[in-house]
């Protein structure tokens, strides 16, 4: 089983090792959902490894992470073995919910990865609730909510920005922005496009990064979360971001340029920042090669073993709509 | 000692209040104001801003900050005004509260208390009016209870905060007057159905607003010399068809009045369940007194006539009995 990065290495390795392994298993994902070994929806990161890699790196062990359906890279990051999340999705017991919830509900209680949401905007009210039982129990603890700039035409996303200005809670409101809410583009789907705008009307902070530069995203967070946890209430940032494969699997891509697709890969995270870091010295064509064969290796080796997993018995079908209580 | 079905509900939040701090109330008005329905008043000046907690008018938000606030270690009792208004909140609840334990392969229990009002009797119209408990008793993964009451309104909200699961807990707008004695013994389950009157000859099953209008007919028909047994359902998921199909099997017969549509109701359930458990025991086809087809209207002899009334039980048990 591959380990993921030493600590001790420099933040820029760890940060481009996680837009790899995020980036494998990702191209792993897309491979398997071809050969029918996992169904359903699957929603891609590609593209977007900055902005989970950089956020990811920037909280603390002990922060509450609330997700989207686009969510396989935070639960990695976040520490959810690559074994588990791929057994997941196989659909197999020894998934991370024994395939119950598959590529859109990854879940993890001891670290306290609260999914996986699939409802677009359902994990900010959440977020928002987990916040107010830690200020309501003295916790000084951070509660990083990822969700789309799609998710800020809903109303959950104002009413729980509303409570969290009102009630000032230590929630990190983190919008990826990739400019398609599935194939509406922004400008055809909001009024105000300056996302950043719609956070200060609720007298909220808001910071816009490059999401495509994963030490920026890294820096906006690590001070966007260092006030938050100081108690300056909730923060809002936008990661300016871009997905270069299709909304899922089902998605034929025809409401965007090639053109533009073309344009935001020469961006690519992975490659601009490998490439920064060999211009500046700190990373040799070797010591790539080694970060991304590492990558390789661990999404070879969940995938063999989800491959090999059991399948969850019928019989338990029903285990687990309530929780088991002890009968007095 | 006499008390309402109001004052009740306030000792069983104020006894939960007191005695475990991870308890709070959440919701529109309930604390400056009081709550709609005057339930949490002077809870704030017992215990504070932080514990009755006064929301904006955010039911999707709020009631979904309560799921994430039961699974931060926490255990909200979030107050919706109406069952009207929750459907503003059926996302959190449908979607997250009722589905997370399944969906993360159990990792994540939502020990979260949801309280209503529901039901028609006061002039509000089709907005405030309707009996859609039947849409929260579809779920999997939830509780759902209707204290009809006294005794259940002080008892019902401890095991429904020890429960580790979401409890979704009706109560009807035309119950917080009702008066009755509280019995010393009013701690309860909320797995049960209740027998509230032994009878003979025909089983009333009802809940909620409707259980009042239920013993009032069974009254009324004893004065006939008709031996009606009378069921309070208390819990609504999981129902408890044990009580139901032993009193059928002793009765024979059976009306269900419900302030709900027949249409895909708690009282086309029961009758489907009664089929199956207990068709052979039938004397005569089940009956149902349920609301008519129709949002329930503002005018006064309207809305009486939408609704499930003791005339309508007693004519419906008639039938049966062809007296």
């Amino acid at each position: 089983m591959t380990a993921p990065p030493e600590s001790g290495q420099p933040l820029s390795l760890q940060l481009l090792a996680d837009m790899l392994r995020i980036r494998r298993m990702e191209e792993k994902c897309a491979e398997l959902y071809g050969a029918g070994k996992i169904r359903g929806f699957l929603h891609l990161y590609i593209g977007e490894e900055a902005c989970a890699a950089g956020a990811l790196r920037a909280l603390a062990p002990e922060d509450n992470i609330v997700a989207t359906y686009r969510e396989h890279a935070h639960a990695l990051l976040r520490g959810v073995p690559l074994r588990a999340i791929m057994a997941e999705m196989y659909g197999k017991a020894a998934g991370c919910c024994r395939g119950r919830g598959g590529s859109m509900h990854l879940f993890d209680a001891a670290r306290r990865f609260y999914g996986g949401n699939a409802i677009v905007g359902g994990g900010l009210p959440l977020a928002v609730g987990l916040a107010l039982a830690d200020k309501l129990q003295g916790i000084a603890r951070v509660t990083a909510c990822f969700f789309g700039e799609g998710a800020m035409a809903e109303g959950a996303f104002h009413e729980a920005i509303n409570l969290a200005a009102l009630w000032r809670l230590p929630v990190l409101f983190c919008c990826e922005n990739n400019l398609y809410a599935m194939g509406t583009a922004l400008a055809r789907s909001e009024s105000q496009t300056d996302l950043c705008a719609k956070a200060t009307s609720y007298r909220v902070a808001a910071v816009k990064a490059d999401g495509m530069d994963v030490r920026a995203v890294h820096e906006a967070t690590r001070q966007a979360a260092q006030q938050v946890r100081a108690g300056a209430g909730p923060f809002f940032l936008e990661y300016a971001t871009y997905r270069f494969r299709a909304h899922s699997m089902f998605d034929p891509d025809l409401y965007r340029d090639k053109a533009e697709i073309e344009q935001w890969k020469q961006r690519g995270p992975i490659h601009s920042f490998t490439a920064q870091l060999k211009a500046a010295g700190e990373l040799t064509e070797e010591a790539f090669l080694a970060l991304d064969a590492s990558a390789e290796a661990e999404v070879a080796d969940a995938m063999a073993y989800a491959e090999a997993a059991e399948m969850e018995p019928i019989a338990d079908l029903l285990k687990d709509v309530y929780t088991p209580q002890e009968t007095s | 000692m006499k008390i309402s079905y109001r004052e009740a509900l306030r000792q069983a939040l104020r006894e939960a209040l007191s005695t475990d701090p991870r308890v709070f109330l959440m919701g529109e008005d309930v604390g400056r104001y009081g709550g709609s329905y005057a339930v949490s008043k002077g809870l704030l000046d017992e215990f504070g801003p932080e514990r009755i907690r006064d929301t904006p008018l955010s039911e999707l938000g709020f009631v979904g900050a309560g799921v994430g606030a039961a699974l931060g270690g926490m255990r909200p009792i979030v107050e919706v005004m109406t069952v009207n208004f929750s459907l503003l909140a059926l996302d959190p609840i449908v979607n997250t509260a009722a589905a997370l334990r399944h969906m993360s392969g159990g990792k994540f229990s939502v020990p979260l208390v949801v309280r209503m009002a529901t039901g028609a009797g006061r002039q509000l119209a089709a907005q405030h009016s309707h009996s859609l408990e039947n849409w929260y008793a579809h779920i999997p993964g939830i509780r759902v209870l209707a204290p009809a009451t006294v005794a259940d309104a002080r008892g019902m909200l401890v095991p429904a905060l020890a429960d580790p699961d979401p409890v979704v807990m009706f109560e009807h707008a035309q119950l917080y007057n009702l008066e009755g004695e509280l019995p010393n013994d009013w701690q309860c389950d909320i797995t049960h159905a209740a027998v509230r009157r032994p009878g003979t000859q025909l089983t009333l099953i009802s809940y909620g607003g409707s259980l009042p209008k239920a013993m009032q007919a069974a009254s009324e028909l004893d004065s006939e010399g008709i031996d009606a047994e009378v069921i309070d359902l208390r819990v609504l998921r999981p129902l408890d068809s044990d009580t139901l199909t032993a009193s059928v099997c002793k009765t024979h017969r059976a009306v269900i009045v419900d302030e709900g549509w027949k249409t895909c109701s708690l009282a086309a359930e029961i009758m489907a369940r009664l089929m199956e458990d207990c068709f052979y025991e039938l004397d005569a086809p089940v009956a149902r007194v349920c609301s008519e087809e129709v949002p329930i209207p503002y005018a006064k002899h309207l809305e009486d006539a939408a609704l499930p009334q003791v005339a309508k039980i007693i004519a419906a048990v008639r039938g049966m009995l062809n007296v």
